[in-house]
């Protein structure tokens, strides 16, 4: 028998690998993903608790997720792309322009 | 059989969401998202979620995923410059954290109790047509307000990529 607990613990390690990935990776573009992992590990919580309330909410909330992430993807790649023509790579720590 | 299915289906999503984490060169990073956007639609449909599931397989995994391989490809990075990945100090703060946020919300999640409810799905009715009834009566608004966030984001993109003349 598959609870809500165990789609919520995979729910959770995929977030915190995304989180990981977020953390220690340096390449723009594979930040960029591991947000989108995070984001996915959000929506199959959502998707869990509206399966176990019997409610359609959660589902419907899981659209506005993806349309969101779509974007933000959109404009992340659009922004890797700025950064590497203006630096020649995508490496987060080249990108420190605005940093102090 | 159900549960046979969710274990077969976290191994492959949180294996290959490893090997997204770790792997260094992007093109198998997308490559293995994909599989787990695979793993995670095949999850929504055990969720019964057949909708958001194939949802998920044409946006995510066909969309989003061919994004990403465009813009590497386009980029050419693999050939660029091997990315350095040294184990300073960063990184290991950084892995620290997030197990440490992972610990956290496993606690969070032993709390959480259910109210007792049975989920009986609606007989004789498709998801699809569920979740579009909910759409487009109580959530018409931010559905519109979704439709101008996606148009604000080509835009944007538009703008962004353009090459300064």
């Amino acid at each position: 028998m598959v609870t809500l607990h165990h789609y919520l613990v995979v729910s959770a390690a995929l977030f915190a690998l995304g989180v990981i990935g977020v953390m220690i990776r340096r390449n723009l573009i594979v930040v960029l993903m591991c947000l989108e992992l995070m984001l996915n590990a959000v929506n199959l919580s959502f998707v869990a608790f509206s399966h176990y309330l019997g409610s359609l909410e959660g589902q419907v909330f899981v659209l506005f997720v993806m349309v969101v992430a779509a974007a933000e993807v959109a404009v992340g790649l659009a922004i890797a792309v700025a950064v590497f023509r203006q630096k020649g790579s995508i490496d987060v720590n080249d990108v420190n322009l605005m940093k102090w | 059989m159900e549960t046979l299915m969710f274990y077969i289906l976290s191994v492959v999503t949180v294996g290959s969401a490893v090997f997204v984490v770790l792997l260094r060169r992007p093109v198998y990073n997308v490559l293995f998202m994909i599989l787990t956007m695979i793993g995670l639609a095949g999850f929504f449909i055990l969720l019964r979620a057949e909708f958001v599931a194939m949802v998920q397989l044409i946006v995510y995994a066909g969309a989003i995923m061919v994004l990403f391989l465009f813009v590497i490809m386009l980029l050419n990075i693999d050939q660029i410059r091997p990315p350095v990945q040294a184990r300073d100090i960063r990184w290991w703060a950084g892995a620290l954290i997030a197990f440490a946020l992972f610990g956290l919300i496993l606690v969070v999640i032993k709390g959480i109790v259910l109210p007792a409810m049975e989920t009986a799905v609606v007989a004789g009715q498709s998801n699809t047509e569920l979740v579009a009834k909910e759409l487009f009566t109580t959530y018409l608004l931010p559905f519109e307000i979704a439709s101008v966030l996606l148009l604000a984001a080509i835009i944007g993109t538009v703008v962004l990529i353009r090459k300064q003349s």
